[in-house]
Parts: C-alpha cells; sequence; structure tokens
C-alpha cells in the first residue's frame, strides 16, 4: 500500500448483500486500522454501480437467495473485482457472498448457478439449513486462534486444489464435509456470517497484514472478553 | 353469531380452561396453551371461531402488537372485539383470543409475517393491514423478499381488502396482488432492505417520500392516507391533528394505518381518533416503572428498525439503559447489532447488561460509544441518580425487566 494514501475498504453490493450485519466486518476493519493510526477510506458499492478496482481490501456478505444471483450477475458483468483481485487486493467473502466466489451455486430451486470463479470452490443446496454456532481450528499455517461465530446457510461448499480449507470444524457444518471456509491467495471464504471479524480479530489482522504488512498489537480486552464467553458457553453445551 | 358445533364449543371451552390454569399457576398469560388445546381437540376450530366475524389481520415486522391494539381501541367504538392483545400471534394465539370473545362481532388478530397466508386462508377474513418489512433476527425469521412473495399468493384471487404502506417498497410489492388495496403514505425510516426493486432486482430510484424502479415499471402507488409529521390527510383531504400519546413516528404512522383499517369498518376519523389517543401503552411497552426514585421508561427494539425507532422515541438528554439476551423468540445470533446505529448515543451515560451484554459492550466500543458494563438491570437501574432513565430491550430481555415489575402494562 503506498504510504501516502488512506487503506481502502470497499464494501460490495450493500444493497443486496448484507443481510447479517455484514457491516460489522467493514467497522471492525475501519477501527482496527484506525487505532494502529492508520487511514481507511470506505466505498459502498451498490449493485447499479461499478466496483472500483483500485481497493485494498473487498468485503462480500451474505443474503437471500435472488439477490445473491442478481450479485452474481452483476458482479461477472462488471469485472472491476477480477482486475483487483489480480493485482493482489484482500478479500473476505461471506456466506451468500463466498459461494459467488467459486465457479457455481445453487438458486432458490437449487438449479447451479454461474459464479465468479476467483476460488477454486464449487457450491450446491444441501438437505438442511445449518444454523447456529460454528467453532473451527484454523489451519496452522495461518497461525491463527479458533474461528467462532454463527453461520446460517443451506450450501455445501467442496473444494478444488487451487483453495485451501481456512478451518476444520469442531462445532457446526461450514463447508459440510469437516472443514470450513477456505483461502487462495488474499482471498478468504467463511460460512462465518455478519460480523465474523468481530469474533475473530486476529483474522480481520490478517487481511490488513496482507495489505499494510507488520501491524502494532492492540487490546483486544472487548474482542477477547466476548471469545472466551462465545466458545466457552458453545463447547460446553 | 350462528352457534358453533359442538365439538368446537367444548374445544373452545377446555382450552379457556388450560388458559385459566396457566394464569393462576404463574406460568404466563395463557393465551397460548389454551389456543393449543383448542386445536388438538378440533383442528379446524380457528375456521370455526373466524365464521360470520369481521375480522382484520395485522402484520409487519415491526409495530404489530401496536397497531393491533390501535385498532382495536377504535373498533371497540362499534362493538365488542376478540383479540390477541399479548402478541401470541400465531394460530393457537388466535384461536385463543377468538374464544375468550365468543360473541364479539369483530377481531383483530395480529398476525406473524410467516403465518399471514395460512391465517388468511383458514380465517377468510375481510381486512388485512400490512405495515412494514424489514431484517430480522435471520435465523428464526424468514427472508423477507421470499415473505413478501407468499403475501402476494396469499392475496391473489381473494376479496380482502388490503391496507399497505406505500412508502415501503416491499410491503407494496407484496400487497399489490389483492383485488382492493387502500394505500396509506406511512413513512420509511429504516430504508437499508429497499434499495433494489423487489419485482425486477434493479436500482430503486427515491425522492423524498416517492420512489420508482429505475429498470422496470414498479413504482409507489399514490396514497390514500398521508402521515404528515403529526397529522394525517385522509382519503377527502381533510387534515386531522393526530395528538396520540404514544411517542414516535413509528406511532404516528401505525395510528393512520388504525384508521384507514377503522374506515373499512364503517368508522369515521372524528370517531376513530378519540379511542386512539386514550392508548398509554401497550402490553409495557413505552410504560414507565419506578424504583427508589428512579423512573424507567420501558422501549422494546427487537431488530434493527426497531431500534431506530426506539432511538426517536428516547430523550436524548437522559441516561440509557441496554439490554440484550439472544433466547429463541430474541434469534441466537446477535449478528444485527451490527445494522444498529449506536453512534446515536455518543454523549449520554449508557448502561449495558442482559445475557448478551459482551456482544453489544464490543459493538458500542467499535462504535466509540462509551458505556458501563452491569451484571443485572437491577445493578444498572441502581446506577441511575433518581429521576427519568429510558431502557430499550431486545424481546426476552424486554420481558424479564417486565416481570421484575410485575408484568407491568
Amino acid at each position: 500500500m503506498p504510504s501516502d494514501s488512506a487503506l481502502r475498504i470497499v464494501w460490495i453490493y450493500p444493497d443486496l448483500l448484507s443481510t447479517y450485519g455484514d457491516q460489522g466486518n467493514v467497522l471492525v476493519l475501519e477501527q482496527r486500522a484506525q487505532r494502529r493510526g492508520i487511514a481507511t477510506e470506505t466505498v459502498h458499492v451498490r449493485s447499479a454501480d461499478p466496483v472500483p478496482e483500485t481497493g485494498d481490501i473487498y468485503l462480500i456478505g451474505g443474503g437471500e437467495d435472488r439477490p445473491q444471483i442478481l450479485a452474481a450477475e452483476r458482479l461477472r458483468r462488471d469485472g472491476g473485482l477480477r482486475s483487483a483481485i489480480g493485482r493482489g487486493a484482500a478479500m473476505l467473502a461471506v456466506c451468500a457472498g463466498y459461494q459467488i466466489m467459486g465457479s457455481t451455486f445453487g438458486g432458490e430451486e437449487g438449479q447451479p448457478v454461474d459464479g465468479l470463479g476467483l476460488l477454486d470452490i464449487a457450491s450446491s443446496r444441501g438437505p438442511a439449513r445449518a444454523v447456529g454456532e460454528l467453532v473451527a481450528e484454523v489451519d496452522s499455517a495461518l497461525g491463527l486462534p479458533t474461528l467462532t461465530g454463527f453461520e446460517n446457510h443451506m450450501g455445501v461448499t467442496r473444494l478444488g486444489p487451487g483453495a485451501r480449507p481456512l478451518s476444520r470444524t469442531i462445532k457446526g457444518v461450514g463447508n459440510g464435509d469437516g472443514f470450513e471456509g477456505c483461502y487462495a491467495g488474499h482471498v478468504v471464504g467463511t460460512y462465518l456470517h455478519g460480523p465474523a471479524l468481530a469474533r475473530n480479530p486476529a483474522l480481520a489482522d490478517l487481511l490488513l497484514g496482507w495489505i499494510v504488512g507488520e501491524l502494532a498489537p492492540l487490546d483486544d480486552t472487548r474482542y477477547e472478553q466476548l471469545r472466551q464467553e462465545r466458545l466457552g458457553a458453545v463447547l460446553s453445551a | 353469531m350462528t352457534q358453533l358445533p359442538l365439538r368446537a364449543q367444548l374445544a373452545s371451552a377446555l382450552g379457556r380452561s388450560a388458559a385459566t390454569l396457566s394464569r393462576m399457576t404463574g406460568r404466563g398469560d395463557g393465551s397460548v396453551i389454551g389456543g393449543r388445546v383448542g386445536l388438538m381437540l378440533e383442528p379446524d376450530l380457528l375456521r370455526k371461531l373466524a365464521r360470520d366475524r369481521k375480522l382484520a389481520l395485522v402484520s409487519a415486522t415491526n409495530g404489530k402488537t401496536t397497531t393491533t391494539r390501535l385498532i382495536t381501541s377504535a373498533l371497540l367504538e362499534l362493538g365488542e372485539v376478540a383479540t390477541n392483545a399479548f402478541g401470541a400471534n400465531m394460530p393457537a394465539g388466535h384461536v385463543s383470543a377468538l374464544s375468550q370473545h365468543k360473541g364479539a362481532p369483530y377481531g383483530v388478530l395480529e398476525v406473524d409475517e410467516k403465518y399471514l397466508p395460512e391465517v388468511l386462508d383458514t380465517t377468510g377474513a375481510g381486512v388485512v393491514c400490512l405495515m412494514n418489512l424489514s431484517r430480522d433476527q435471520m435465523d428464526r425469521a424468514a427472508e423477507i423478499w421470499l415473505l413478501a412473495q407468499k403475501w402476494r399468493r396469499a392475496l391473489s384471487g381473494r376479496p380482502t381488502h388490503v391496507i399497505a404502506n406505500c412508502d415501503d417498497p416491499l410491503v407494496t410489492w407484496g400487497a399489490s396482488t389483492a383485488a382492493q388495496v387502500t394505500w396509506v403514505a406511512g413513512g420509511q425510516r429504516w430504508k437499508e432492505d429497499s434499495w433494489c426493486c423487489p419485482e425486477c432486482g434493479g436500482p430503486l430510484d427515491r425522492k423524498d417520500a416517492d420512489w420508482a424502479c429505475r429498470e422496470c415499471t414498479f413504482h409507489r402507488p399514490e396514497p390514500h392516507w398521508v402521515l404528515d409529521d403529526d397529522a394525517v390527510l385522509d382519503p377527502r383531504g381533510q387534515r386531522w391533528l393526530l395528538d396520540i400519546q404514544l411517542p414516535g413516528l413509528a406511532n404516528r404512522s401505525n395510528a393512520v394505518m388504525a384508521l384507514a383499517v377503522a374506515e373499512t369498518f364503517g368508522l369515521p376519523v372524528d370517531r376513530a381518533l378519540p379511542r386512539l389517543r386514550e392508548v398509554t401503552s401497550v402490553a409495557g411497552r413505552y410504560t414507565t416503572v419506578q424504583r427508589d426514585g428512579r423512573h424507567a421508561r420501558l422501549l422494546l427494539a427487537k431488530n434493527p428498525a426497531g431500534w431506530l425507532e426506539a432511538f426517536d422515541v428516547s430523550d436524548p438528554r437522559q441516561p440509557i439503559i441496554l439490554s440484550v439476551n439472544a433466547q429463541g423468540p430474541d434469534g441466537r445470533d446477535t449478528s444485527w447489532l451490527w445494522d444498529v446505529d449506536y453512534r446515536i448515543l455518543r454523549g449520554r451515560p449508557v448502561f449495558v447488561t442482559g445475557e448478551r451484554r459482551l456482544d453489544l459492550a464490543l459493538r458500542l466500543d467499535v462504535a466509540d460509544v462509551p458505556f458501563a458494563l452491569c451484571e443485572s438491570f437491577s445493578e444498572a437501574l441502581a446506577m441511575q441518580p433518581p429521576g427519568p432513565v429510558d431502557v430499550i430491550a431486545n424481546y426476552t430481555a424486554f420481558q424479564q425487566i417486565r416481570s421484575e415489575f410485575g408484568r407491568a402494562v
């Protein structure tokens, strides 16, 4: 990131995909950058507008079936996100947004819908809705603490050789095969919906670190209190 | 009213006994258990109880209980009204409400958004009042686009008269298959769920209250009733000062919906409005409870749109206690906290409690809102100086506070 400019956060299509408090991920990234003295500039890109190619971190969230299909169609036509990822920008894709990044996903009636192919994954509609708290151990190569969050989806996602599982599930469904989420390059996909970064500040720092390099530590008391309370409640249940 | 068949009479009577027992043993207000018992004995009980009455169904994401209460208060001007006043808004609650007022010629039923098609089909209600649709706790509520689609199917081909808020594009879409619609410009504060056209997915252009799709012909219908700040313009263009006691814009909107519904029952504004003005609190909402010189006003907010309305009502000069739980009726997922803009609380003394206070604490921390974390509502209240304080709580947190004060109404 050039030192003379602010960190550019691009939130893709909040008008279509922001059903689950997805704004939380934007706010957490902003806060964690700003508390380290890094200025931020956030762009909310509505679905009728072009996706800028010059962002640093892209966020895309969860939503209903129909908006998901509309978002996939528009992003395929737009091309801005593809260019940005090609340049090395980071992305967190959540739930419906995660599925869109693959080659295909299941529509309202389970019909296959084309995705963007930015991640080597393919999703389809599963037999039952996965709703509840999720706990998973992150791939040791990333060196992150336990993943905690909430999932609410009907998707089943299979990873191809071009994507690595983000984590192995201890509680919850995730991709549906014992793993949750995936990553490749600077792109992370997850079923942990909404404010996944509020429950996993280390994941926020992973994205920030990819763009700005080494990060100063922060006082994470509030985050840690919430993490410990949730992990305690979920793992003892 | 025609006489109920014997089996339905028995089912209805046993249901009422179960409800009484539930109340006497302090287990609840009895409106759900009574209806369940009745339905077990006579599955067709709701249809039978609804027959020969003039019914209005009330549905929305927010304001169902209050609007149901306002319509009921108005219709009491005409005669006895059966209603589910305490928010038991699924078929068991409807059975219970109608059983308790067997002779009432009128009924006003609050209906859960998901159950509206089924309840409309079963009761054949002549009037349906639809106010707003916005994101709710997604692990328990249905997706709203899908919900509006189901309303469209349910209303299509029926003689139902719908009263709908045309300032909410999704409600407009959901209502527009009905044979007859009275459009009410009731306002829409929360707009985050209606930037896209429900018909085609294109962008909605907005100018003041007006909205229209940029890509298809879907647009805001011409309203018959208009909420204009603290007054209403009726279909004849006559302006009435609302002057209701329930606070906030959302309640003025609910009042206008109630006036429009009342008119379909033949009750004119000059007779309905004085009745609406008598309502001061609804099932504990907006009521003020007292303890040791503290006057706590109770506001219920269950989702982001509801919090926006609660902030509108709340007095910025006063301290505020926030309480959040995540039990089944609240939604077990607290993600929605991130859709609420808490920055409006900056500069006010804020106290945070409830079973999920740590979720709220982090949310406020990220919004740069200073606060004090409290183990319980009692502790938070004890930290207040004598005088008024506002309380905003979500569903079960609200009920817990209410029961501390003897189920305050």
